[in-house]
Order: structure tokens, then C-alpha cells, then sequence
């Protein structure tokens, strides 16, 4: 390059312009020269408009309506200049085998096994000992202790709400429920009273009050004083994925998980209708207190919320 | 070679440059060092194939380029925390609210920071396309028979991308901790706890604690910012560093051979084309971003984990695992003071990892079964392979009828239908269609092989005769002659190529002799 000879011209071997597919611009090459100049322009003036747009804070449609326009034109350009005023070929290029020489496989195989065999055949205990230290590394010292420093063991945390005998009920406002507030087809999701505002504890602790009828609801036989005054309550957790189930269609005295569609009977114990939730939701027995107001007569009998394996 | 004296004058820096001025003396500065003459041309003359069906990785390429470009944007105002505060931002209906800061800096992004939401929404749909081309890209990769040896590698590389994809892709669409994501993340609970022995701990481990938690947020950011995108950038790199390293599969077909790769120059042809084409791919998300809205979380509003919202649906990528999920019959196994929850473990753990094992042993089962082990550069016509397009057209057809199935209640509420039919529906079709598709898809595979197969590219040959009442008949015949599919020889790169050719004028003998 730098010493100034070699420059003699070569001859070389290149482009039958018969080929239709060589053609430059098989269009007339300045009609197509004018239409990418028209696209480029385009293309600049929807640029302009974004620039104006960002810098007028004109409203976002525009921002993307002209930033589009921009850089659809300037790259529609840009296509049509490769594909009409570009040499199309079509042009070959040779493929060559990835392999090596089968005395190159050999040669590196050989070594390979050649030179292990030195290590190993002789040093045995040696790699075993390594082997049992990085080992012990890779459990002890790094696997096992960045996984458990990253959360609590579940412990008995799966199995408890804080559900107790005489929690009072109270809605996300922390207001307790009285027996005449709600009328038959009502719902409100409730809380233990004093965590209703703790996004921790209301995921497990959630609960659909639905005021069911007037008189008592016996929803399973042993459940006779669970319900007074036909105030039913089911943990909100879905036994299927652990959505809230947040829709009551009141005519079927159904309980709805909008997620995936499972149905909970209210009537008999929240079994489960339609869907894919294996289990009924769990009740909470309820009663009134002397001034009138609802609470738990205990926690729930079972875990709430979706099938894991400790359960 | 000889010691290069250093010019002291503009004279001799000139002359110095050689013919070929600036550039061949910055080429040459470079190859002194780093010896780039040789591959540096190698490069400029790659050859890529004209095929339109060669463009839909370049789709997914560019959409992660956008991706990427409108993540950093993201990054500068998000603030990926579950801290509770009060709304004082730039949306007047949420102020006053309790709200998490990864919430109300989602909305505040999109409201007070200019072009804010032009750049989250092109963030969103670049998502949604990205792997909509990652997976047409795919389907193109199998029906044409393009992951055979040698690139085995490569479809094991991007299929690792379509699953680090959607993992990021869910990820980030938990970020803004709105009504519906943070349902999504609840489901993704439950789903980790119904592995059996292990399940509760990953999930606690993963959520630093029982469901909800105060960190998950922010270990998703770290996830959804730098370590995937990290490893997912890495693994494009390895794919297209093989593509180079093996060379293009191309159609047979107009003198494409196993021994050569048919097409246009890397430089200028291809360079112009893809790069106008990168700006393209850019332009339609820009256009989806400011035209189309998505993911409007003002309106969703606070996750809460007690709310929840109708019509809950994942994106699009995810609505496969969902649908399974709705359709699954509700087993579960109790037993020996245990409860495994097959209604959830099957669809949304066991199913997927069925589907991605047989996706990734592909390769590996047709080798076994076609006992074909040969090189492979060609491409094979989907209707040649009845067997293997009609098992990928049965996999499609899951996929859709799944998609379908995540939409039981919105299908119920539209069609006003009871939903239980929707749900019985979808359970016969998800066992029915995808065989059907099947036997349908190979069937037509094997009629369009038959008569003129091997006549031209898509034509049949007939005689058509006219009769006296004017009516047409055609009868199938054996190839004309002048039925032959034009086949051009392809020509070696020019070194030197005329752009502007004076008409045809060529010499005699149609070869022209330019000088180097």
C-alpha cells in the first residue's frame, strides 16, 4: 500500500451488464434517483415536524406520528437506493468445508488424550482432591448461601393468617361491619381489624363478607352457627392461582376468579363449580358480637390460597 | 517489507497515500496493526440472499435494537421500588392515593417527561413485535429445514433466545407494579409453588418471603435491565457470529448450490438495503408507540393484592401458558401429608418445558428418524417434507387454539355464550385440532407434490384447449421445453463494479474488463 509499486492495472474478470439482474437500476436510473430524492425529502421533513413537536411539547401522537413518517421515508430511501441503483448480482461467493484435515482432527485428538492421560494416570488423587474442594466451594460456599440469603425458609408462614377468635371484621378503611349495614346480595372484602392497611398481610388475610340472606346459612353440615344473619365469609385467595376472586354474580350465588373463570358456590362451603380451582375456598366462622358487630369465631381451618407441596 | 518513512510534507503525505487517498491510508494505518486488509474485503464481499424470507430475523434484530434504545430512556426515570407514598405527580385523578414508587414513576414518566410516553409505549410494542418476528423467524428456520447440520448450534441458540425473551418480556411488564401486572405476578407465585419439594422454597427465596413481599420489584428491574438483556445480547452475538462463520442457507434454485451462497454484496447493496431497513422496523414501532396505545396503567391503576380487574390477559407471548392454565381440569393430588397441584404444575410448568425439551431435540429427532446426517446448505420446500411441516403446522395450531383459550371470557361475554361452553369448546379443539391440522397440512404437502413438481417454480404444466361452445379444459402434461424456470448464472463479486453502465455497452463477447 505505502511503498508505491503494485499498482499496475490487473485485469479482471467482472459483470455481464446483459444480465438483466446487473442491470443498474433496471428502471431508468434517474426516475428512480428522483423518486429516493422525493422519500429523503419526505423523510427530512418529518424529521423537522418531530424536532418542532419535541420542542413545542406538542401532544404525543404527533411525536410519534411524525418521528414515523421521518424515519419510514428516510429508510424506504435508503432500501430503494440498495435495490435500484445498487448492482444486484446476482454474485456468488464460494462455500468452503468448516472442517480441518482428518491428520488435524488426529493431531488435536492425540494431544488431547495424549496429555490427559499424563495428568490423569499419575495424578489422580491430586484432581479428586480438587475436584472435592471446588465441589464443596460451589455447594457451601457459593450455591447454597446465595439462594437462602435471598428469603426467609417458608416455615409456617404459608399456613397462617391473622385470622383469631374474635377478630373483628373491618373493610380497607378499617371500618367494622355491623349485622343491619349490609342487605342481602352485599359484598365487601374484609380484614382482621388493625392490618387492613399492610399489603403483606392483606394478601393472605383477605376475605369476601357477602351478606347472603336474611336468616342464618348452614353452608355444610358443622357449620350451622357459621354464617348468622346469612353473613357467609371465604378467604378471597383462589385454591387455583391465588387471584383474589373479586366478582359475585349475585342471581347464581356464584363467586367469580376473574383470572382463569373458576366458580365458588356460596351456598354449600364454596365448592368449586366450573373452573379449574381444585378445592373449595376455606370459610371463616363468624359471629356477632353483643354490639352488633361481625367477628371470626376462630381463624380458618386450613390454609388458605393456592395447592403447594407442604400443605 | 521496507521501513516507511514518516512524510514531512503535505507533498510527501500525499504521495505517501497512494492512489487510493485517505481511505487506503487509514486502511493501511489499520492493517499495520491490526491486519484488516484481508478479512476487512472478505467482509465487504459476504454474500446475503435475496429471499424475502432472509428479513424476519432482521425484524427481530432491529426491534431489539429499539428495545434497547428506548429501555435506557426507561431507565433514566423509573424507579424500580415497592415504597408506598402519596400521588402528588402529573395525573390529577391518581393524586392523593396511595401508590408504590415504581408505579407512580411508570405514570409520571409517561406524563411529565416529554416523549415519555411515546418511548414506554415503543418500548411495550418493540416487545410484542420483537418476539412475534422471533417466532416467524423460527417457524421459517423449521418449515424450510434450515436448523440441519451444521447449524444445530444456532437453532439451540435461538431458541434459548425466544425463552430468555419472553421470560424479559413478562418481566418488564410487571415493572410498572399496575392492577394487572401485579396479578401476573401472584399467578407467577403460584405457579413456582406448585413444584413439588422444592416449589415453596424457590418461591420465598425468589419473593425474599411470603407473597407479596417489599423486594420483588426491584430484583425483577435488576433481572429485566441488565442481566438479561446482557446474556440475550451475548447469545444474538454468538448467533450472528455463527451465521457469518457458517455462511447462508439459500433455495435451490437459479444456480444455487451446496458449494456457493447466491445474492447481494454485504457492501453496498445489502448494507443500503438492511440499513433502510433497520429504520423501517424502527419507524412501524414508532408509529404503533404514537398511534396505538398500550398498557394504559393510569387506567388499571395501584396493584393492590386485594383488587382485581376483569379480563385479565397476559401479552400476547404469554397468552399460550395462560390459556393452558384455564383449560387444565382441576386435579390435584393429596396425599401422605402432601399436595401436588397438577392443575397448575402441568399447564404452566410440565407443558411448557415438554414443548420448549421437543423444540430444542428437534434437530436430533429428525436426524434419527431420517438417518440423515449429510451437510446441509440447501433449503428444503415446506411440501417436500410432509412429515416434518405438518408436525410444525400441528404445533402452530396448539399454539392458536391455547391464545384462544386465554380468552374464554372475553369469547363467552363478546359471542354472549355461557362461558362453561366456551371452556368445553376449547378443551375438545386444544385435543382435536392440532392432529387434524396435521393430517390436513401433509396431506396437502403430498398433493402439491404430485404432477409438475419439478416444473419451474410454482407452475403446473397444462394444455388448454378451448372447445367449440366456448368452454376451457385443461389437462396436465408432461414439462415443455419452454416451461424450464429461467436459470441465471450467478457471477463471482466484481471487484470493481461500473454504476453507471452506458446502456448495454458492452464488447462483443459480454464480458467487461475493468482495471484495478
Amino acid at each position: 500500500m505505502t511503498d508505491g509499486t503494485d499498482h499496475e492495472p490487473t485485469p479482471i474478470e467482472v459483470a455481464n451488464f446483459d444480465d438483466p439482474h446487473l442491470q443498474v437500476a433496471a428502471v431508468d436510473p434517474e426516475r428512480a434517483e428522483r423518486a429516493i430524492a422525493v422519500y429523503f425529502f419526505i423523510g427530512m421533513v418529518g424529521m423537522g415536524v418531530f424536532g418542532a413537536a419535541y420542542w413545542q411539547n406538542w401532544k404525543p401522537w404527533t411525536l410519534g406520528l411524525s418521528l414515523g413518517v421521518g424515519l419510514f421515508f428516510i429508510g424506504f430511501g435508503l432500501s430503494a437506493w440498495g435495490k435500484y441503483l445498487m448492482p444486484q448480482g446476482p454474485f456468488t461467493e464460494a462455500r468452503h468445508a468448516l472442517h480441518s484435515s482428518l491428520a488435524e482432527r488426529d493431531a488435536i485428538a492425540a494431544a488431547l488424550t495424549e496429555r490427559t492421560g499424563v495428568v490423569v494416570r499419575r495424578r489422580s488423587m491430586l484432581l479428586g482432591l480438587l475436584g472435592a474442594g471446588l465441589g464443596i466451594f460451589g455447594i457451601a460456599g457459593l450455591g447454597f448461601p446465595l439462594l437462602r440469603s435471598l428469603g426467609p425458609l417458608p416455615g409456617k408462614a404459608m399456613t397462617k393468617t391473622n385470622w383469631r377468635k374474635g377478630s373483628l371484621l373491618v373493610d380497607a378503611n378499617g371500618r367494622a361491619i355491623h349485622r343491619d349495614e349490609i342487605d342481602p346480595g352485599g359484598l365487601v372484602t374484609v380484614f382482621p381489624a388493625g392490618y387492613e392497611n399492610n399489603d403483606a398481610t392483606l394478601a393472605i388475610d383477605q376475605t369476601v363478607l357477602i351478606r347472603a340472606q336474611t336468616g342464618p346459612l348452614v353452608t355444610e353440615p358443622g357449620r350451622a352457627t357459621w354464617a348468622p344473619d346469612g353473613y357467609v365469609a371465604y378467604s378471597k385467595l383462589c385454591t387455583h392461582a391465588g387471584c383474589p376472586v373479586g366478582l359475585y354474580e349475585k342471581e347464581l350465588r356464584l363467586l367469580v376468579c376473574p383470572c382463569h373463570q373458576s366458580m365458588f358456590n356460596i351456598d354449600n362451603g364454596a365448592v368449586p363449580q366450573f373452573g379449574p380451582a381444585p378445592r373449595p375456598l376455606p370459610q371463616l366462622p363468624l359471629y356477632i358480637d353483643e354490639s352488633g358487630f361481625l367477628r371470626s369465631q376462630s381463624g380458618f381451618d386450613q390454609p388458605v390460597g393456592p395447592g403447594y407441596f407442604e400443605r | 517489507m521496507s521501513p516507511v518513512p514518516i512524510p514531512r510534507t503535505k507533498r510527501e503525505a500525499t504521495q505517501a497515500r497512494g492512489p487510493y487517498g485517505r481511505v487506503g491510508q487509514i486502511i493501511g494505518e489499520l492493517d499495520d496493526r491490526l491486519g484488516v486488509a484481508k478479512g476487512g474485503r472478505t467482509f465487504l464481499d459476504k454474500i446475503f440472499p435475496d429471499h424475502w424470507s432472509f428479513m424476519l430475523g432482521e425484524i427481530a434484530l432491529y426491534s431489539f435494537v429499539v428495545l434497547i434504545a428506548t429501555g435506557i430512556f426507561l431507565t433514566l426515570y423509573y424507579e424500580p421500588s415497592q415504597t408506598q407514598l402519596i400521588y402528588h405527580g402529573a395525573y390529577v385523578p391518581l393524586r392523593g392515593q396511595r401508590v408504590t414508587a415504581a408505579y407512580a414513576s411508570t405514570v409520571d414518566l409517561s406524563f411529565s417527561v416529554r416523549a415519555g410516553l411515546l418511548m414506554r409505549q415503543m418500548h411495550h410494542w418493540a416487545a410484542d413485535v420483537f418476539l412475534g418476528a422471533i417466532v416467524i423467524h423460527m417457524a421459517r428456520i423449521f418449515f424450510t429445514g434450515a436448523f440441519r447440520k451444521p447449524r444445530e448450534l444456532n437453532w439451540t441458540i435461538g431458541l434459548t433466545l425466544l425463552i430468555l425473551s419472553m421470560t424479559n418480556g413478562f418481566i418488564g411488564y410487571s415493572l410498572p407494579d399496575d392492577l394487572i401486572s401485579g396479578t401476573g405476578l401472584r399467578i407467577l407465585f403460584s405457579i413456582v409453588l406448585s413444584i413439588p419439594f422444592v416449589g415453596t422454597y424457590i418461591a420465598f427465596f425468589l419473593f425474599g418471603g411470603n407473597y407479596p413481599g417489599t423486594i420483588i420489584i426491584d430484583r425483577l428491574y435488576i433481572i429485566h435491565v441488565l442481566i438479561l438483556p446482557a446474556i440475550i445480547a451475548g447469545l444474538i452475538g454468538a448467533h450472528l457470529f455463527l451465521l457469518v462463520r457458517q455462511k447462508h442457507t439459500q433455495f435451490p434454485g437459479g444456480g444455487r448450490t451446496e458449494e456457493n451462497v447466491v445474492g447481494s454484496p454485504m457492501y453496498p447493496t445489502f448494507m443500503a438495503k438492511t440499513t433502510g431497513y433497520l429504520f423501517m422496523v424502527t419507524a412501524a414501532i414508532t408509529l404503533l408507540g404514537g398511534l396505538a396505545q398500550i398498557n394504559p396503567i393510569w387506567q388499571f391503576g395501584q396493584y393492590q393484592p386485594d383488587k382485581i380487574s376483569y379480563a385479565v390477559q397476559p401479552d400476547w407471548y404469554m397468552g399460550w401458558l395462560d390459556g393452558a392454565l384455564r383449560i387444565m381440569p382441576s386435579w390435584e393430588f393429596t396425599g401422605f401429608g402432601h399436595t401436588i397441584p397438577f392443575v397448575v404444575l402441568l399447564p404452566a410448568v410440565v407443558f411448557p418445558g415438554l414443548i420448549f425439551t421437543l423444540c430444542y431435540a428437534w434437530p436430533a429427532i429428525e436426524r434419527r428418524f431420517t438417518g440423515d446426517n449429510e451437510i446441509h446448505h440447501l433449503l428444503d420446500r415446506p411440501r417436500d417434507r410432509p412429515k416434518r411441516t405438518a408436525a410444525g403446522a400441528a404445533m402452530i395450531a396448539l399454539m392458536f387454539v391455547l391464545l384462544g383459550a386465554s380468552a374464554t371470557d372475553v369469547l363467552a361475554n363478546f359471542f354472549q355464550v355461557p362461558l362453561n361452553e366456551v371452556l368445553w369448546t376449547f378443551r375438545i379443539l386444544v385435543l382435536v385440532v392440532p392432529p387434524l391440522v396435521g393430517i390436513f397440512v401433509w396431506r396437502i404437502c403430498i398433493e402439491m407434490q404430485g404432477g409438475g413438481a419439478d416444473i419451474g417454480k410454482r407452475k403446473r404444466a397444462v394444455l388448454m384447449s378451448r372447445s367449440a361452445t366456448g368452454e376451457y379444459t385443461t389437462v396436465p402434461t408432461a414439462p415443455q421445453p419452454d416451461d424450464e424456470h429461467e436459470e441465471l448464472e450467478p457471477i463471482p463479486v466484481p471487484v470493481h463494479i461500473e454504476l453507471e453502465p452506458s446502456g448495454n455497452g458492452s464488447d462483443d463477447s459480454g464480458v467487461r474488463t475493468v482495471t484495478r
